[in-house]
This record gives structure tokens, sequence and C-alpha cells, in this order.
């Protein structure tokens, strides 16, 4: 793939960033977001206000609220953005009278604006900001900081306002793609309900009284022996925010940094110091793998650098002509992942039985140990190591992240013996800040705490009340009390406790100061990627609400708490830069990255046998294996109120605003669970599945149970993420909270007996879109083969298809003689990952529709992502009683967006004329036009089309309404709306080109699918070009049009999915 | 009587069975049927009826408020079946809509005497039934307050609809029937009016009665310009009524949808619609000349003959049928087999064995005289058809969205509360204005009535 151009196109308009004016405007921001001391002190009257309020009847209220005005104190408050004050307001004010003055007051923010700044009326820049044209969007480089990576973004700005997120090319965990949580993470920045204002038990604080209380906590702990400061963090690569730690740690006396990351492994860690020694972390090249085995690890979709691997791993996978090769993928997991799903080879075998897979291949391969799989497995194992061994030095295997230390080992003991070291994967020094075991580290705070050896607790990025192991019981280590002579007078173990969040969720409930937490574009910062590359995090606006960084409440603890994230970071890097220093600052700012900083490859010394290992557990074979995953939307919770995430439909199970029990076709017969399509929204909505009781650790959870094709019997999958009590309006009680039944002991899978699951005799209906599975022997939908029969047959994606001759029509055939837009899909480098949906919803402006209306096959995604699995059941249902065809069945997905077809059906049936073609073929939507009659819809082939039933759109929640991109319309009710090929974008360029006078070049339009698509997938440009990418895939023997014999020939074509399996395997 | 006579239709039966009751005089004929709306107090059985029906009407209001309101997403429609209630119920209505003016226009240019009785409220039962289906186009919309856009009005950005969809196509043929069958039944009532002003007591019947009468004095060539007018209109109602339900087909044949895009479409549309008139026509009859003692002038020759229409009719929709089917497999077309296989065996066929049930097997039985001379079972038979016909529609429209072409878009339709109530509503709807009509206007055409009496009197010299 041709990616240079697009590369550049990008930098383009990132230096339209100038750098610095900027950068200094929003650190002005901030300085005026400071906190203002004196803004509590008026005890505002409230009484009075109150009583007010109570002698008028409601209907007058906005005559009312004029006279409140009157009142300087309520004034002032309404200045002060009201909603954050609301604890402000005692009970007796009812519920009602409070909305409205809420309402009222968010109707003020308008004049009121951020924080405190000044009023300000609506007139034109009399000092324009250098480079600023309103009306066009800006691009800033930054960095979303996840687990122990950085994925770097160019966040677009519309006046001050971020509202898309794309990847950073020159980003290494990017390479200017993203994924789907990465996308959506802008709209956590809008989230209404996140926390405003710092509060103590509730009550409205100051940042300045949080500052004393920081101050008090700092001189107890010099003062008092054993009043200890104690930080648990998540896991850190920021080298400022570490450095900020380390500082606080050194100033206060006894401080200990404890590390929790519910979703984060440490099997990786473990398992390089069982290898190495030492905490390495594991950089794979799988551009330069020609056979790669993953060991449970859904390293293409997950965990750090996955946008990068899948790049590289797909790079390895474009087909040009028959003779092109491929690398071939070979996949051992439990459950199906968006990696396994799409591999060449899957075996499901159990999470436990990944370990006994490991030593057998160890000892197959000759370096110690032994063991031996049964039957069809170990053939498996046979080819596959052959395989491996083929490609010495060429070869790559990947143990998962939540497999134990063994299987990490073990894997860089095949890798090292293989060769491939230096080749297919580097060891660098781990980026983690402070790589500890993190459950010891969690336990040992436990522990600490328990013994009331913590004076101050200081949290944040966990949520440990929520995701800590139910045996820790973590809300009594935070409320135990003392054992006190005196019974009256009752003291808590834990002193203080401060918690920073974004939302006041679970744990904020249990502690004495929340401080509510910036979103990473709200903050300056940096962070490592994973491969050690230092990302410099600048915001993109002031903080939307009175909201700190980590890095401000850790100043708090020091002797400088005035110091500014900004100046810390700027500093640090302007430290680490040579030459002009500003230049390298505005450079770095510009670039997001700071040069030539990844961590070189280090050379660790393997010290580690496999057959020095003790002699593996066998799992019993009827015993349940049950198995914690973070959730591929919602990750460990954290993003459980965000809406976009909870509404895409996950890879596999296209479940949303839910999780559950997953379980096989044939563990789902055994324990007689069932599932059906409801009669409202069925295949496309609504699935009633039986719901479980399960007993487990000592602890019980309730879930709806799902069946997956291709996952290892005798294995239940609980999801992460779900259950929350606390996470705000969007994500409380949705799912089950699976951390319930996870404990310390048995973190990642746990084993009981099948007796422990009981059905409650209750039903639950969840939301999927798409359940049936299977094509239905319409071949030509979605296309696919393997190489053999690619290399035999390159036309087999059209093979007999019948494509009715171009002038049969009544119309005249229109000669499109300036730019033809087209797409072009390879199935081939698609594993479903979602990326590209969650970019459409964001550049479109795509509403979230909620369960209760996916249920009722109402989402409005306008690109979608069917599964398909290549086997023929009597109902193509999951719930069917196939169990033999499911077990392991081969897996296809297809981003199905609109095809634009020249021929369109829904054009010809729409009675107004909304929705028309352009003359350069684009299948234009006139919502203004729309009067909703849905006949288009009917006739779509595709179904691609989306209709706004319902007002769907929040015209009401005053920060949704700053996410929004003003180049797209947004839709009301009654209007069918569905891709435009990003119409938008086209004529961005396009107005661009003209100026010029020139032609758009090939890869200057992208549209927000292909810009997002991490391997590079879909491929947009001028059809009319023959010189253009575009054009070129669609010349391609591959390339065949869904439904093309109705002759609707739609510009979006694909190229048929092309497998690369061991004919070794296939022989067998 | 000069009429051709099919073979079952033996002089014998008409002898015994005749269209109007031995007897009758022109004032009887007069009195009879100007008493309903003129002097008969207001019966407790019709208060009743009214103030029940009115209530339903009231539902749809509510419904349709409601709607507005909220919009179509109160109604079980989804993605991908983009029309659910709303166009099943319009077709429904549309079709049963048909047998007025069929009654009306074609039978009168086929000088069938036996129309006479029953054509006046066939056709209000048409107009009734026309204005039931005329709201639902219209609310189905997403933004109903723009639906108007489908009319070519000179709109001043220079707009036009888009004539290649036949929803246009629909808005005039459903727009021209609705006006040509309104038409057609109010110039038949002139003469009526004006007996009925005549007649009139009060001032303030004289009055309104005398406005509608358009000043009829019941002249010579009074009588000849109306007798040219109702002929003219009838011809020019007779290819509507064909038109019609053809063009409502095109709506599905049209379209690209396995299960819509089929030739047979048109023809066998318009006999359903035949077929679902008929049947509407003898569930409102059988009562009405209960209620109102008017035995003598809907005789069972009327309901003989009607049931007849209906057999008839139903063999060809059942023709139809066969049809669809032997098409979709004969083709080959794989979306169409599996269409077949679909309504076989899908999640909904149940509704399609109801649908071959009672549209095909149970008007069988209407091949025995017994049954068409048995009031109560044809009655029944009559509620049966209509069933069937709603659920033939519901099979067309629904069942084929749930299932086209891409498998990953399958999805299953089921109305809401809302769906019902609208549904309902227009049932509501039609009753309450039956009701109003009878008590209104003579439901049987005083002015017709007599010239039987007339040519009967002839017939028994």
């Amino acid at each position: 793939m041709d990616d240079m151009s697009e590369n550049e196109f990008m930098h383009g308009r990132k230096h339209d960033h100038e750098e610095h004016e900027d950068s200094s405007r929003v650190e002005d921001h901030s300085e005026e977001c400071a906190p203002d001391p004196t803004v509590h002190e008026h005890k505002l009257d409230l009484a009075a206000v109150r009583a007010k309020l109570r002698n008028h009847g409601g209907k007058q209220y906005w005559r009312t609220l004029e006279e409140l005005s009157d009142n300087p104190h309520f004034e002032e408050l309404l200045h002060r953005e009201f909603p954050r004050q609301a604890s402000e307001w005692d009970e007796s004010v009812d519920r009602r009278d409070f909305l409205k003055l809420a309402a009222a007051s968010l109707a003020f923010a308008g004049i009121a604006g951020c924080g405190n700044k000044p009023e300000q009326l609506i007139v034109p820049y009399v000092k324009q900001p250098d480079g600023l044209v309103l009306g066009k969007p800006r691009f800033y480089a930054t960095a979303m900081p996840f687990g122990a990576d950085a994925i770097g973004v160019l966040v677009e700005s519309h006046e001050g306002r971020p509202t898309h997120v794309a990847g950073n090319p020159d980003h290494p965990s990017s390479l200017g793609s993203t994924d789907a949580i990465t996308q959506a993470s802008v709209l956590n920045l809008y989230d209404p309900d996140r926390a405003q204002t710092v509060t103590n038990a509730g009550e409205i604080r100051t940042w300045q009284q949080f500052l004393d209380a920081a101050a008090a906590a700092v001189s107890r702990s010099k003062t008092v022996a054993g009043a200890s400061l104690r930080i648990l963090t998540g896991t850190i690569t920021s080298p400022t925010l570490a450095a900020q730690i380390q500082s606080v740690l050194k100033l206060v006396p006894g401080s200990k940094w404890h590390q929790w990351e519910p979703a984060g492994s440490d099997g990786p860690r473990e398992g390089a110091r069982l290898a190495f020694g030492r905490y390495v972390d594991t950089v794979y090249r799988p551009e330069k793998a020609d056979v790669i085995l993953s060991l449970d690890s859904d390293f293409l979709a997950s965990g750090p650098g996955h946008i990068r691997y899948m790049k590289e791993y797909y790079r390895r996978r474009k087909l040009t002509s028959p003779s092109d090769t491929m690398n071939r993928l070979y996949v051992v997991e439990p459950t199906p992942s968006v990696t396994g799903a799409t591999a060449d080879h899957r075996l499901p075998l159990r999470a436990s039985e990944v370990e006994q897979f490991a030593r057998a291949l160890a000892a197959k391969l000759g370096l110690g140990g032994s063991g031996t799989l049964e039957g069809a497995a170990q053939k498996w194992l046979d080819a596959a190591a052959a395989d491996l061994q083929k490609h010495r030095g060429a070869s790559l295997v990947v143990a998962g992240e939540f497999q134990p230390a063994e299987v990490h080992a073990i894997a860089h003991a095949i890798n090292a013996s293989l060769g491939n070291v230096g080749t297919t994967l580097n060891y660098i020094d781990p980026v983690e800040a402070n790589p500890v075991n993190q459950l010891d580290s969690f336990s040992e705070l436990c522990a600490d705490m328990d013994a009331g050896k913590v004076d101050t607790l200081l949290i944040f990025g966990s949520n440990p009340v929520y995701d800590a192991p139910h045996n820790f019981d973590f809300v009594s280590k935070l409320t135990a009390l003392k054992k006190s002579a005196d019974p009256n007078k009752q003291e808590r173990k834990v002193g203080t406790t401060i918690y920073l969040s974004t939302h006041f969720d679970e744990t904020a409930e249990y502690c004495d100061w929340h401080i509510p937490e910036s979103h990473f574009l709200e903050t300056w910062g940096d962070a490592r990627a994973f491969d050690g590359t230092v990302s410099v995090i600048q915001p993109l606006i002031a903080p939307l609400y009175r909201t700190h960084s980590a890095f401000e409440v850790l100043a708090a603890f020091t002797d400088k708490p005035g110091v500014t994230a900004y100046d810390a970071v700027r500093d640090r890097l302007k430290a680490a830069g040579t030459g002009d220093q500003e230049k390298f600052w505005r450079k770095t700012l510009n670039d997001g990255i700071v040069a030539n900083s990844a961590y070189p490859p280090i050379s660790a010394a393997l010290k580690f046998n496999p057959a020095s290992l003790p002699p593996a557990k066998t799992p019993s074979a009827g015993q349940i294996e049950f198995i914690f995953r973070p959730d591929s939307n919602v990750y460990d919770g954290r993003y459980a109120n965000n809406g976009w995430l909870q509404e895409l439909a996950r890879p596999v199970t296209k479940l949303v605003w839910d999780n559950a029990a997953l379980v096989s076709p044939k563990t789902a017969e055994n324990l007689q669970l069932a599932q059906r399509a409801a009669a409202r929204g069925g295949e496309h909505g609504q699935i009633i599945t039986n719901v479980i009781d399960i007993s487990l650790s000592n602890s019980q959870v309730t879930a709806a149970s799902w069946i997956v094709p291709g996952q290892a019997d005798g294995v239940v999958v609980l999801p992460l993420g779900y259950g929350r009590k606390n996470a705000g309006f969007t994500g409380s009680n949705k799912g089950f909270n699976a951390y319930m039944v996870r404990t310390s002991g048995a973190l990642w899978m746990a084993s009981a007996g099948s007796d422990i699951i009981k059905k409650t005799g209750e039903d639950y209906p969840l939301a999927c879109t798409q359940y049936h599975f299977q094509m239905e022997s319409r071949r030509k939908i979605l296309s696919a083969g393997t190489l053999e029969e690619y290399r035999k047959n390159p036309s087999f994606a059209h093979e007999g298809d019948e494509q009715p001759s171009k002038d049969i029509s009544l119309y005249k055939e229109f000669a499109y003689p300036g730019y033809a837009w087209g797409m072009a899909i390879d199935l081939n480098s698609c594993n479903g990952c979602n990326a590209c949906v969650i970019a459409c919803q964001s550049e479109n402006n795509i509403p979230v529709v909620g369960k209760d209306q996916v249920m009722r096959g109402r989402e409005m995604h306008w690109i979608r992502i069917d599964r398909y699995y290549k086997v023929e059941t009597e109902t193509g249902d999951p719930g069917g009683p196939d169990y033999d065809a499911l077990a392991n069945p081969e897996t296809f997905f297809q981003p199905v967006p609109c095809q634009q077809c020249e021929n369109a059906p829904c054009e010809q049936v729409c009675p107004v004329g909304a929705t028309a073609h352009s003359a350069e073929g684009l299948n234009d939507m006139v919502y203004n036009r729309c009067i909703g009659t849905r006949y288009c819809s009917n006739n779509c082939p595709y179904k691609v089309r989306r209709f706004n039933f319902l007002r769907f759109q929040d015209w009401e929640t005053p920060s949704l309404k700053l996410i929004r991109n003003p180049e797209v319309t947004v839709r009301s009710r009654g209007v069918m709306e569905k891709c435009t090929y990003c119409v938008q974008r086209i004529n961005n360029v396009r107005i661009e080109a003209e100026k010029q006078n020139r032609p758009i070049a090939d890869g200057e339009i992208v549209t927000a699918c292909e810009s997002a698509c991490p391997s590079e997938a879909i491929v947009f440009g001028n059809a009319n070009d023959k010189t253009s990418r575009v054009s070129k895939l669609k010349a391609q023997t591959r390339n065949y049009a869904i439904l093309g014999e109705l002759n609707t020939r739609p510009r979006t074509t694909y190229q048929a999915a092309v497998r690369n399996p061991n004919p070794e395997l296939e022989k067998a | 009587m000069s009429a051709s006579q099919p073979p079952i239709d033996s002089p014998e039966i008409r002898r015994l069975t005749p269209v109007l009751a031995p007897g009758h005089t022109y004032s009887s004929v007069t009195d009879k049927i100007s008493a309903i709306v003129l002097t008969r107090p207001i019966s407790l059985g019709w208060l009743i009826g009214f103030v029940l029906a009115f209530s339903v009407f009231g539902v749809l209001n509510i419904a349709i408020g409601w709607l507005i309101t909220k919009g179509v997403g109160i109604w079980g429609i989804n993605i991908p079946i983009g029309w659910g209630f709303a166009i099943v119920n319009f077709v429904w209505w549309i079709g049963i809509g048909h047998a007025g003016t069929l009654i009306s226009a074609i039978l009168f240019l086929l000088n069938q005497k036996w129309r006479t009785s029953i054509n006046r409220f066939a056709e209000a039962m048409t107009l009734f039934a026309v204005a039931c289906a005329g709201i639902f186009p219209l609310i189905h919309t997403g933004r109903p307050w723009y639906a108007f856009w489908m009319f070519p009005y000179p709109s001043v950005m220079g707009i036009w609809p888009q004539f290649r969809s036949p929803l246009i196509w629909d808005v005039f043929a459903v727009s021209t029937y609705g006006t040509v069958s309104l038409l057609f039944w109010f110039v038949g009532l002139i003469p009526d009016l004006a007996t009925l002003r005549d007649r009139s007591t009060t001032k303030l019947k004289q009055i309104i009665y005398g406005m509608l009468a358009l000043g009829w004095r019941g002249s010579a060539r009074h009588w000849h310009r109306y007798q040219s007018a109702y002929l003219l209109l009838a011809g020019l109602a007779t290819p509507l009524v064909l038109s019609v339900h053809t063009v409502v087909s095109f709506d599905f044949s049209v379209a690209i949808v396995p299960g819509w895009h089929t030739t047979i479409f048109p023809p066998y549309f318009v006999a359903g619609a035949i077929y679902s008139g008929f049947a509407m026509v003898i569930t409102i009859a059988i009562p009405l000349r209960k209620a109102y003692g008017l035995e003598d002038f809907i005789t069972m020759r009327h309901l003989d003959n009607m049931a007849k229409v209906m057999l008839a009719t139903g063999l060809i929709v059942a023709y139809g049928y066969f049809f669809e089917f032997f098409m979709s497999l004969y083709s080959g077309n794989k979306f169409d087999v599996f269409l077949v296989h679909q309504r076989l065996h899908g999640p909904y066929s149940p509704f399609y064995y109801a649908l071959i049930l009672c549209n095909i097997l149970i008007p069988q039985l209407l091949w025995f005289q017994s049954i068409r001379n048995n009031v109560i079972i044809l009655f029944l038979m009559s509620i049966v058809v209509n069933v069937g016909m709603w659920l033939e529609r519901f099979v067309i429209v629904v069942i084929s969205l749930t299932r086209d072409f891409m498998p990953s878009a399958w999805g299953r339709y089921s109305p809401t509360v809302w769906d019902w109530a609208t549904f309902i509503g227009t049932m509501g709807m039609f009753v309450m204005l039956i009701f109003l009509f009878v008590r209104v206007l003579p439901a049987i055409s005083i002015a017709e009535m007599r010239e039987l009496v007339a040519e009967t009197s002839e017939e028994h010299k």
C-alpha cells in the first residue's frame, strides 16, 4: 500500500499548526481556569433563594430566574457554572426545582463559559490567532495514554473544540491509524456525567482547601510516626508523572507507590523475569515474520502496540497478484478474538491448556521439557512447529497477555531458539516507569491498610472499589475503623483518602476527597509508547470544568504546589533536547513525539530452560474454566460511560450495551443454555438468552449467557468492565460485574465444577446487531478462498457472476467525465476491529440510540461490520444444534458502508428526490428534502440506510453540542441518513485543489473509516484515474461487487479474502 | 333484465330471490328508506354503536397525536423492515375501497340491476375506506408535515416530486380515485337529497339537504342531465377501479425486494381488492339490513351474488398465489426460491398458512348454495376473508422485508401497541362514519329503487 502520499497529506494538515501560539494559548486557558479561592465564600443566601422559589409556581420559571438573578450572590453563582454547586442545595429543595435551575444555569453557561472566565460576547477576533481560519479545522498532535502504551493521535479542532481523533502517522504506535477506543476517547471529554468540582465527603470544596489538606497530610507524615502516604495508580508510562511521584516519595517519609491495573496482567512482566531475570518489554515486528504463532494473544487488537502490529501484520497480507506471498498466522486461544477469528489456523484450547501447548511446542522444538497433546491438537502443533522451524529468523511466537509467566518464558525461549530475537522481535527496557508485580504491590497496600499503616491514600488511574479482586474487599479496607478504647471516638484506619478520577464513581463514594480529573485532551503531559518513544500530550482545550490532572494533584504533596504540568513537561523535554531548545520544543509539539526517543533494543540473555519448569497442573476435563478478559469496548470498565463504545457491536459476538458469560455451543448444550431471536428486532436486534448464576470463589454473580461458535468447550468467558454501579448515566447498571467473582488467586482463570453454574430460569434480552451468521449459500456476498485457490484460479472471487449489461436500462448511461469516487475494501485485511465504525460515528455526528432502540433494530452506524462463519447449519444461528460445525468455524468480517451504487435502487423510489446522484457518482442524501417514507431503505439490497425513527440526537446536553463536526448536518427525526463517502472531506480537498487550479491527487481525500483503519483495508479514491490506488485494487482479479447481479453497479467493491492455510494441515 | 345470465344464476333462483321483494310501491320504498334518516328516532343500539366507534376513533386521534409528537419510532418498524402496519393497513383499506366503485360503476355499465340497493352504502364504504387508507401514507412518513412535497405544486424552489417513484404514482392514483368516487357518490345522491329536502320537517334539515340537492326539481331535463353525468362518471370511474390497485401494487413490484418484485402483482392485487371489498360490503350489508329491516331491499339475491363475486375473485387470488410460487421456483433466482422457503418454513410461516386458510380454503365453502344463503355463515366468512386479505398484505409487505438479500441484515418485525391503536383506530373511524352515514343520508338509493319498482312491476305483469 502506498501510504506515503497519505502521510504527506496528514503532515500538510498538521503543519497548519504553527506551534507556539496555540500551545501558549491553551496554556493561558489553564491559567485562567486556575482556582479562585474567593469563589466559594458566600454561603449564598440559599434559604432566601429557596423561599423565593417556593413562592413562585413552577410555570413562572423564567421570570423567577430573572428575579433571582437580581440577587448578586445568585448571579455570581450562575457565573460560576451552577450545576456543580448541586450539593450546596440541601435536600429540602425538591428535585424539580433543582433541575430547573440547573437547566437554566446551563443556558447561562453560554455567557458564563468555562470555569470562571470573564463574560464573553460573540464578536469576531480582534486579533485572529495566527494561522487560524474560522471554519477551518486545525490538527494538533497529542497522545492518548493507555495502559503500558500511548497512542499518538492528531486531533481535529474546530474553533477550539476537539471533535475528532485520527492517528498520528509519525507516531510509532499509531502510524496514522487508531482503534475504536482511541477514536471514542473524544466523547469522554464531553461526557456530561464527568465530575466537575472538588468535593470532600460530598461537599464542594475549593482547590485551595484541597491543597491545605494535602499539605496537612504531608506535615502529618513528617511529624507523626507511622502516618505514611500511599499512592495507588494504574500503569504509568509518563516520565514526568513518574518523576513527580518519585519526588513526592522522596519528600514524604514513609510513602510508597503501589500500582494496580485491573486489566493489565503480570504475566508478561513475570514471564520476562523468569526468562531473563529482569523485567524487559518485547517489541514485535510482525512485518518481518513469515509465520506467526499466537499463544492466546490478541496482539492485533489489544495490548501495547496493537495498532502498529495490525498495520505491520497486514502489510504482509496485501496481494496484488497471485504470485504474491503472504504470512501465515496460527492462533491457539480459548475464545475467538479479533486476531484468532481471522487467523489462517486456529485451535480452540482452554486457557489452561495453552500452557500445555506451549510446553509441548517447546519440547517439539527440542528446547527440553516434555508434553504432548491429544490427537488433532498434536497434529496441529506438529504442523505449526514444522512451519516455525522452516522459517527460522522469520517466525514469531507471541504469548498472550493473560497467560501466566511460564507461557511467556517459554515463548521467549522458543523465539530465541528460532533465531527471531533481533529480527521479528526486540527486547527493550520496560516502558512502564516503575514495573512491578502489580498484584503484589496492591496486596501490600491492602495489607498495610489493614494494619493501619496508611494515613493518607491517594488513588488515581484506578477504580479499586469496583475493580479490585473481590477477596481484597477494598471497601472494608477503606472504611475499617481503628480499635479504640473510647467507643465514642471512632477513627478510620486509613486517615485520609484522596481520589482523582473523571467521574464520581464507585471508589469516589468511599473516599474523602474527590478531585475531578482532566481528560487527556485538557492537560499537558507525556507518556511513553510501547517502544519507549516519548509522546507529548498537549491539551486541545482548556478544562471544561474545574478539573485537575494527576500532575497537579501530586504537586500538592510537594513543596512546589504551583508548578504546572506544562512547565514540568516542557522543562523535562527541553533538558532532553539538543541545540535550539525552543525549536526542539516546537518541533516536538508539532510532531507529537520526541524524535528518536524509542528505547534501543537490548540484548537480554536467556536464563531459562522450559525443562526446568515444575510439571504443569493438568486441568481436569470435567471442570468448567472461567476466564476473565477485558472487554473489547469498555476495557476494564473505564469506558463504560462512553455511549459510542457501548453501542459498538463487539467484533465477534456483535453484542452491544451488555456483557454476557460466553460459552461454546457444546457447553451451552451441556448446561442446557439456549437463546432465540425475539419477535421484536429478531436477528437484527434482540436475542433472548438464559440467565445463569455463577457461584465462584465464595461469591456469586448473575449473568446472561451467550453462545459463541469457536470457543473452546468447557470455557466460560467473563468479560470485565460491566455491572458498574456508578459509572454515569450511560454506563451504570449494564451487564454483570465479573469482578464480583474474580479473586487475587485467580485473576485470569478459575476452574470449578459445572455445578456452580445454575440456570435461574429467567430470560434476559441482549442487544445483538447481527445474530444470523451464515451467508445462506449466497457466496458472492463475501467471497473468500485460500492462497492456493487464488493461485490456481485468480478470478475465483467473481467466477460465475452475472453482471447485467449496461445497455438494458431505459435511462441513458451517465458518463462520469470528471472524478468517479470509489472505494475498495480488501477483505483480506479486515479483522473486524471496529476502528472504522467509531471513526465514522465521530466524523459524521452519528447518534447513539440506546439498548432499547438497538433491540428494535434501529442502530445508526453508517458502516457496519458483518461477520460470517463459513459453515452451513440448519438455522444459521449460534443457538442451533450444530455444535460440531460451530466448534471452530472459519470467520470472516466484511465492513459494509453505503455501496454508492451507480444504478441505485434507493434513488429510483424516493418520491421527493431526497436521495440523488451526483455527477461524481456519489449517492447523495438531501436531508432537508427527506420526508421519511423509508422506501429507499426497503429497496436498498445492502440495507445500509439508517433512519431517525425518533429524535435520536441529543439536542439539549450542552457539552455534547461541542463534539459535533460542524461540517456535517446534525440530522433530526424522520430523516433517512447513510454513508456519504465523507463528502465534506471530498469538498474540503476539492476547494483546496481548485484554489490551486490542479486536480485532486490520489490519496488526498481520506475518508474517516479509511483514516482509522489500522490494516489499511479501506482505500478511497478516483476510480476514473487508472493510476489511483483504488483503481488498481479494483483492477485486481480478487475484485468483486456484492450482489452485482442486481445491476446496482456499486462504487464500493471488495477484494476477496484469501487465507493462507498450511497445506500440511489442510490435508489432514 | 337483459343482462347476460351466468348459468348458475338460473331464472328460477332469481325468481325465488328477487332484487326487490314484491309488493313495494314508489311511496313505500321512499318511506321506508327516508324514514331511517328523517323520522326514526335515534335508537339505543345506534347510540351505543356510535359511541363505541367514536371512542375507538378517539384512540386513533391519540395514536396519531403521539406519533406526531414522538416520531414513527413508536411503531414496530426498523431497519430492515421499513414498512409495517401502516402500509399493510393502507393497502388493505384501499383494497376494501374497491368494491363500492366497482359495484356502482362497472355493474352499472353492465346493467346489473341487483347493484341498485347496495351501491349507495358500498360507495360510502369506499369513500370511508379510502379516507382510512389515506391517513396511513401521510402519517407513516418521518416528517408528515412535509408530506405535501409529494404533490406537484409549484414550489418556489422549482422542485418537483421524483416522478419515477411509485409512491408519486400512488399519490395520483389514490387522490384521483378518491375524488372521482366522491363525485360519483355525490351525483348519485342528488335526487335522494332532494327527496330528503322535500320530506324534511325541520327548517335546518331543509336548508342543509336543500343546499346539497343543488336545486334538484326532478324535471325531465334534470333527469336527462343526471343520467348522462352519472353514466360519464361511471365510465370514468371504471378504469380507476382497475388502476388504483395496479398502481398500489407498483409500490412493491417496481422495487427489487424479493417477494415484491413480481409482474403478477397488478392483476392479483386488483382481484384481491375486489375480493376484500365485497367481503366488506357483505360485512356491512348483513347487519344493516337486519338493523333497519331492509331485507326487502337487500335480498338474499344480493348476498348470493356478492358471495359469488367473492368466490370468483378469491379463485383469482388463489391463482395469483400459485403463480407467485411457481414463478419464484421456475425462475431459479436464488432469492426468490429462498422466499418460497421462508414463507413455508420461516419464522412467519404461521401467518402464511393462516392466509391460505382464510383466503383460499375456507371461501371454497361458497360453492354451496346453502352456505351462500346462510346469513350468519356468510357474515363470518366475509370477516374471515377480510382477515385473510389483511394477512396477505402483512405477508407481502412485512415478511418480504425481514429476509432479503443480505443475511447479515435480516431482522424481525413486531407491531407495538401504537401500531394496533392506529389500525384499530381507523376501524373505529370507519365504523363511526358508517354509523353517521346511515343516519344522515339514504343508505339505499331511493331514486334507483323507485326505478326498480317500475321495472319489477313491469316484469311481474
